[in-house]
Formats: structure tokens, sequence, C-alpha cells
């Protein structure tokens, strides 16, 4: 139950953030008002591939209200960079990965539908959208044969005339002669074609940005909706070269949601500071829906033919994983690492599966970039892996709980190294499902299944043994395989002279909750009430430094960033109380808030040493600074391995191919958990994204590259009456590698959820031609396909 | 054109152009940005207010079809510092995440309940069929309607 009065570690107490957002006083981007304010607009491509031959702004810089038109080319004749992926991939030749050019305005050619190659600034946001939209209509184009779908992109003439092909990269993990013999001796070989389907983010806060440059000073102030205002400070420093990083203030402020989207640096924000700069006029931009479903990085969308070899017994003995990722028309900023680093990497999955090989191309093609989007490469990696198996024991005429319980990581096998390049640190599998099918009543399936036949019902059940690498990452690791960043997270702790305690942290909410979370973990350690906890985010200009937040990564590696912070205000607390209480420093011990002399009954409160830090007479100077703050930097050793169980029970009515889910449960193993009713929430969030893959969303275009499903009208997003309550329970393993011992909770039910669902369906249905999402229809037909052939 | 408008129990006389949204003057020319716009299409319930006592998608509507009008937004919902139950409701069971959907949620979870006292789950669900949430997955928002259901109905509330 949520509580007011016990705030530590492991309590659901209620939400610091609430009260604003319940009482609309919220502050997102597109609600900060500046004076003498402009309104800018982007003129963008309607045309899936073209080349640029003449775009005159005469006529639409004369259109009511337009303050200016710049361009492309005005762009790059200011001499700004491009935009950079941040992760250099390798191909198995060991050739870097192909990366095209990408102006934040096209100045040559239009690459996807929404490719922006103008920006209007106007009086109000009607006259720059209609300044746009004139512009749109005037550009003169050759239009060019877009390559839009992926399964010929790879052999089709490069989108990107200076590459040699659409091909970015042709990459492997794996030992390709160990799984080939591993093959060689199975006893049966499982195959399977999936497609993962793509999604489009829909964070519900729209992107927005707002750009402030001072005269005065040469500084520009961005406020932007971004779940790592550092890294889009460091870009438009180090790559986009549009002011020294300095000059440059990166404000995210509330922000309604991410789901990776919000991680990437996009066009706009780029050009609506370079306008501001320009025009010396503050210049604001918030999209429509509109643009957002154009040029939010997309999710997912690959193409995959998987194997798996089993023994006599059911024993998994080798896999292997072709896979084509489409990457759209440009590298988003992490795009190259989600395909493979976050995707190959998990191919073992709960398993001891002793061979695996991953080969994936990642691919250009017309279409909106493709990026992290919750979950970010593990869904696609979990969906493989429980595809095959749901199909293996379909074919074996196995259990599919037995046959994952044969083939589990066994606990005593940890720390185990994967055939893929990790090394799980911890986990209990077995306890994981062991719970879910308690509370599943697996044992009643069978009775359930009859009399859903007594009403003309297919009834299935289905699970999902997922696995995720999440806190990214070992910076040493993570740059050794190609990052361009160190991936450690920050944080400082400030005490107040009166004791109480602002924290500055790297890691950005934005729905996580973290002015919550963090303050317990801080108030814990330094048994600070809770109230008197402030956490601070989301400001280059507060904070030194930070990745962000994105990979479920906030409490573990931000979060340990806050007990490091925490332990050096300890030790200089000690330090300071024993200069007071007369002692040793080896004579103080600290619990509770209390500083205490050992076999004494002398003490000072973390309040008293806090007043005392800001007095030089009452510190020890020789020994420390005046003050009581601390700053930490935390390099996780190792990724954190949440994993557990999710399953899935469906009926299918045969006569309309309509599913009603009537159960799921979500058995995860975080680790440790520090506020149950926010995790929980997030398992909630999780899984309605997954079973909304599963069942509902598909980001479609059509041949000549046009979107299909650019509106909620089309993009089916999941809706309250569309879903069941779910069951949410826990296991834990602690992670044996960083201080809270937590593994993070953010992406679980994203990354499980759709292959529980489907495999439900398709053990209702008996069939396995269906590809997600799973809408009536297909079902339908799928049934249909199956009756012909009976 | 001239029009009035009574918001949160204030009155305002607005010179707006013709083809103004109401959540575009709520937001722009009363500074109201509790009130949302998170699409284009009138789908996703992010600027749900009550015209009248009924919740309305201001987003659908000309400010100069409220003229004369009631209109009250988030921002009025509560009481002073006494938050409405609904409100109360949404933090208790944690029926918010991002925050960004929740003015337009509440607004409509409000009328929701004053129309049909005796919800039940499925009729909450199906109530809340015109407002899209990303981050909770929706659970905890019926919770949350549930339970301010039962405070807007005690006698305390009314």
């Amino acid at each position: 139950m949520a509580t007011e009065e016990h705030t530590g570690i492991g309590a659901s107490v209620l939400r610091k953030e609430d009260r604003r957002f319940i009482t609309g006083v919220g502050r997102y981007t597109d609600d900060i008002q500046i004076s003498g304010q402009t309104y800018a607009a982007f003129a963008r491509s309607l045309w899936a591939r073209a080349r640029i031959e003449k775009l005159d702004t005469q006529a639409a810089a004369a259109m009511p209200g337009v303050i200016g038109v710049l361009t492309g080319t005005d762009m790059a004749a200011d001499g700004l960079g491009g935009l950079p992926c941040g992760w250099l991939v390798k191909s198995k030749d060991g050739s870097d990965m192909q990366q095209p050019e990408h102006p934040p305005l096209a100045h040559a050619q239009l690459n996807f539908v929404g490719d922006a190659f103008a920006i209007v600034i106007a009086d109000t946001e009607k006259q720059a959208q209609n300044a746009a939209r004139a512009l749109e209509q005037s550009i003169e184009v050759t239009e060019l044969t877009p390559i839009v779908s992926l399964e010929g992109a790879a052999d089709s003439a490069p989108i990107h005339e200076a590459l040699s092909s659409n091909v970015c990269y042709d990459w492997e993990i794996g030992d390709k002669a160990a799984t080939q013999a591993g093959f060689a001796i199975a006893d049966h070989v499982i195959e399977v074609e999936l497609s993962n389907n793509r999604l489009i983010p829909n964070a519900m806060e729209p992107r927005a940005a707002i750009a402030e440059y001072s005269t005065g000073t040469d500084d520009i102030t961005i406020y932007t909706t971004s779940q790592n205002p550092h890294l889009v400070r460091l870009i438009l420093a180090a790559f986009v070269q549009l002011a020294p990083e300095h000059k440059l203030r990166v404000i995210a402020p509330d922000v309604g949601g991410g789901f990776g989207s919000k991680i990437f640096v996009y066009s706009e924000e780029v050009s609506v500071a370079w306008a501001a700069k320009k025009l010396r006029r503050p210049v604001r931009w918030t999209a429509t829906r509109s643009e957002a479903f154009l040029t939010d990085a997309h999710g997912r969308d690959h193409l995959t033919k998987a194997r798996l070899a089993l023994d006599s017994k059911g024993k998994f003995l080798a896999m292997h994983v072709a896979t084509k990722a489409n990457l759209g028309a440009y590298l988003s900023t992490f795009a190259s690492s989600v395909p493979t680093y976050l995707y190959g990497t998990l191919m073992a999955g709960q398993y001891a599966t002793p061979a695996i090989y991953v080969e994936v191309q990642g691919i250009f093609t017309n279409t909106c970039p493709v990026d992290a989007y919750r979950g970010a490469g593990r869904p696609e990696a979990t969906f493989v892996v429980e595809r095959l198996v749901e199909v293996a024991a379909h074919q074996l005429r196995a259990d599919p709980a037995e046959l994952r319980r044969l083939n589990f990581i066994k606990p005593e096998q940890f720390p185990y190294e994967t055939p893929v390049a990790l090394v799980y640190d911890t986990g209990n599998y077995e306890a994981s499902l062991g719970k879910a099918l308690r509370h599943a009543d697996y044992e009643g399936f069978k009775v359930r299944k009859e009399e859903a036949a007594h009403r003309g019902k297919l009834r299935g059940i289905g699970f999902s043994c997922y696995i995720e690498a999440c806190g990214l990452a070992p910076s040493q690791l993570a740059m050794n395989l190609g990052a361009g960043v160190g991936l450690w997270e920050s944080a400082e702790i400030r005490v107040n002279p009166t004791g109480s305690v602002a924290v500055f942290t790297g890691s950005h909410s934005h729905g996580q909750g973290h002015e919550t979370t963090f303050a317990q973990v801080v108030s814990n350690t330094l048994g600070v009430p809770f109230d008197q906890v402030e956490v601070v985010h989301g400001d280059t200009g507060r904070l030194d430094f930070g990745l962000g937040t994105y990979g479920s990564r906030s409490i573990a590696v931000g979060g340990s960033a806050l007990i490091r912070a925490s332990e050096k205000i300890i030790a200089k607390g000690k330090r300071i109380a024993a200069h007071l209480l007369n002692a040793s420093v080896d004579e103080i011990d600290f619990s509770d808030g209390v500083f205490s002399v050992q076999a004494s009954n002398q003490s000072a409160t973390f309040a008293e040493v806090a007043f005392a830090a800001y007095i030089p007479n009452n510190v020890p100077t020789d020994e420390v600074e005046p003050g009581l703050a601390e700053k930490a930097f935390y390099d996780p050793e190792n990724f954190t391995y949440p994993a557990g169980t999710h399953i899935c029970e469906v009926e299918v009515d045969p006569e309309t191919g309509k599913i009603d889910i009537v159960q799921f449960i979500a058995v995860d193993d975080f680790g440790e958990v520090i506020n149950p009713m926010i995790v929980e929430g997030q398992v909630h969030g999780g899984l309605t994204q997954g079973i909304g893959q599963a069942l509902f969303e598909h980001g479609v275009y059509d041949e000549s590259g046009q979107l299909v499903t650019g509106s909620y009208m089309d993009y089916c997003m999941p809706r309250a009456d569309d879903l069941p309550s779910y069951v949410v329970d826990t296991t834990v393993t602690p992670c044996t590698h960083n201080p809270l011992g937590v593994k993070g909770c953010g992406e679980a039910g994203a990354i499980g959820a759709p292959a529980a669902v489907v495999n439900a369906v398709t053990h209702a249905t008996g069939t396995k031609d269906i590809s997600m999402p799973l809408h009536s229809e297909k079902v339908w037909r799928s049934l249909q396909r199956k009756r012909r052939a009976a | 054109m001239q029009i009035q408008l009574t918001v949160n129990n204030t009155v305002h006389r607005l010179d707006v152009p013709d083809s103004a949204l109401l959540v575009e003057v709520l937001r722009g020319q009363l500074g109201l940005t509790g009130t949302h716009i998170g699409c284009d299409t009138s789908q996703c319930g992010a600027c749900v207010v009550h015209v009248d006592g009924r919740s309305v998608k201001s987003c659908t509507m000309l400010a100069a079809q409220a003229d004369g009008q009631e209109v009250i937004t988030i921002e009025g919902l509560a009481a002073g510092e006494a938050l409405h139950p609904m409100q109360d409701a949404f933090r208790n069971c944690h029926g918010l995440q991002c925050g960004f959907c929740t003015p337009g949620m509440i607004m409509s979870a409000v009328e929701l309940v004053q129309r049909s006292p005796g919800l039940t789950e499925a009729e909450v669900r199906k109530g809340l069929e015109g407002n899209i949430c990303r981050c909770t997955g929706y659970q905890n928002i019926v919770k949350a309607v549930l339970e301010g259901a039962s405070g807007m109905n005690a006698p305390a509330a009314s």
C-alpha cells in the first residue's frame, strides 16, 4: 500500500512530482513563454526520395507575419555540421559502417517524407505554418525512385549516392563454426521467419524546442523535450558546432514521456537554436502530432530468419539468427547499436544454449530513421528466442513451460558467460517461471480451454521468459564495442547549512518518478527526512554532466552514483563531527542521520554537522574544505540483467478472429526494488506497449514511401478498454555489482509481452503464419488457411 | 471577435480570432497551460475541459462557440488548497507518470462519474476510450477513477 509515513528504500511512497501534474501546473516546454518570442514551422519533404533542384524563398518570405526563411543551403553556408551517430559498428570484414551525411536541414536531397529542408520563423504559429506549406508546394525537385521495402533494399541501388550500397553494416556475433557443428548433430531443427513490426513511439507530449539567444553574452538557452540534455549540448557544440559548449545551456523541463524517442538529437532543436541566433529573436516550435508520426525516430522493423537445433531430449544445441534491420533514411543518434549490441548479444535469453551465431544487416530505406524505442533491440531478441522455443515445444509436442525449464541457466551456473559476449551476474529463472505458473493456475488451463470450447472460443496460453541487459553500460566495454562516449552517470549532493539536501543527477525523469525514488535513496542513506531532499535534473546549467535516461539505467547507474556521493558526504561529515566532538575520525560512527563517538554519549546530528560545515572555525580546514557538497561518477562494472516470465492467456473467436486477453501475468526479477508502487506502474506501461505491438500498432509506408499510419485515426494506440488488468509480481536476486542491488525495470514489460501474446494466440489457433500486429482479420485469415488445408 | 468566457469562476472578455480553438485561447491568451495539446485529430483527450458541466475536447471547439459559457479547466478543479477527490485518487493510486495526459484524464473522469456514479471497472475503461495514455497502461488510472468515484459520491465531498 502507498504510504505517507514510511519513506525508505522498499516503501511505496507517493510521488513528490504528482501535485503539480494533477493541478495543471506542470511546466512542459510548450508551456514556457518568452518575451519577444517568434514561432517556427518546418517545410518538409512530401516525397520519399527527391533531388532538390530549386528552392525560391522570396514568396514565402513575403507572406504575412514571416520574419525569416532559412534553408538547408543557408545552414550549410554557415558551416553547421551534420547530426552524428554515436556508435560505430563494424562489419564482419572489419570495415566501419557506412554513414550518410545527415544535415539537420536537407540542401541537396530529400530522403524521407517529413525530411525538413527549411525553417520558417513568423509572428504566429499559423503564419509560420502557412509559409512552410507554401515552400513545400513551390520547391522544385526531381523525384527519384524510393527504396521503401526492407525486403529488397540491400540489393537495390543506394539511396545515398555517396555510399556503395544500402547496407550500413553486415555485423556478426558468436561462433559460426560451433553453431554449424551444433546443427550438424541436431535431432530436431526448428525454423521460423519473423517480422518485428515498425512502431511509432507516441510519447503523449509532442517534441518541442524553444531557443533564446542573448546578444549581450552570446549565450544560447534551449528548452527542449529531451531525455538527456547534456548529450544535446555536447552534440550541438562538438558536432553541429552551433556554439561552444560553455555558451549553450540546455534545459529539459517537465517532459511528457519519451520511451527512447527523446534521447536523440533531431533537426528541429538544432534549427530552432540556429535560427534564434541568426534572427536574434527567441524562436519556439512544437511538433504537431502529424509531425511526430513522420519524424520521431521509429522503433523495431526487423525481418528475421532463425533456427534452433535441439537434441532428442529437447536440449538446445545451437541457434542461428539472420536479421535485416531497417535503419530508415539516416543514422539516428544511437541507431546503429540497437539491432547489434542491444540485440544480438541477448540471443541466449534465459537458456544455456552452447553455441549461437547472429548476423545482422543494418539497411537504409527512404523511411523515417529507426532508433531505440522502449526495450531497444531486446524486445526484438526476446521475440526471436521465445517464438523459436514456442514453435519447438509445439513441434516436439513438449510442454512449453517444461521445455523452457529444461534449458534454463541454473541458479548455480552464475556468473554465466553466454556465447554472445555477456556475463550474467545473477538470476533465478525457475523461480519467476514457477511463481508465474502459480498465478496463472497453469494446472487448470486444460479445464478452462474445454470450457471455452463449449462457448465456441479457442483458448491459448503463451509464455515469454525474457532477459534484458540494462544499466548501460561499463564505459570501457561500451567504447571497445564502438560507443562514442562513456556511459557512466554523475551525481552531486549539496547539503545546505540547515541540513536539507539538494541532489543533482544526470538521469532525467520524464514519468519515471526519480524526484521520489532518488529522494528515497538519499533520505535512507543520509538519514535526512524525505521531504528535506530535493532532486534536481534536466538542466545543463545546474549540474556538471550526465548521460540521461534510457535503457532502464536510471536507478542502476544514476542511483549508484547517488550512493557514491552519499558515501563521500558521510566521510566528510565524520571529519567535521570528529572536530566538533573532539574525537578522532576513526571513533565516529554514522547511522540514522546521527554522527556519534563510539563508546560515549557524544553525538551530532546530520543537520548540526551540516551547519558546522559552513562555519570555517568548526571545520578541520587542514583536512577538508568548508562546505558539505560532494560529486561522484559511477561507472558500472557490468550490465544488469533483469529477467522474468510473462504469461498471457487469450480467447480467440474463430468466427471473427477477435482476440480477448483473459489474463496477463508478469513476474519480474528487478533485483532490489526502491518503490514497489512505481515499479509496478512501469511494468503496467511497458506491458501495454508490448501488447500494443503484438495486437494493434504498426507503422506502415505505402510503395511510394508515404506514411499511411500518420495519425491516431490510422495508428492504433492501445486504449483502456482494449486491455485487461495485469497481475504483477516479483522475485528478487539482487544485482551483485552495484551498491543498491538493483537491475532496472523500465523496459521489461515491452520486452516480454509481445512474445507472450503471440505465443498465446498461436497456441489457441494452432497456426504460426501470422505476423504482428495480430489484427482480427489476419487471425481469421490464418484460421481459414488452416481450415482449407485440413 | 469579442467573446465572454467564465473560466474557473473568473469572467474574461476576450478578443479572439474567429478561427481560434478554445484550447488555444485557454493556453495562449489565458495562460492556463494545464490543458494540453497531444494530437491534431481530436483523439488523445489531453485537452479535455468542462464547458457548462460537460466534458469537451477543447481542440474540437471554437472559442467563439463557448461564448457566454462556463469553462472549468484542471486549474479550477481543486477548491483552493483542497484537491478534488479525483485529483487525490490519481495521486493515491499512482494514476499518472509523465503527467501529460493527466489533466484531460482527470477532467474526463470527473464528468464520467458525475454522469453515472455507480461505474464498474469495465464501464470506466469504456468511458475513457477518448483519452490516450502512453505511460500507465491505464490500470492505475482505472483504479483511480473508481477510488475518485467513491470520494465524489461520499457525503463529505458533496
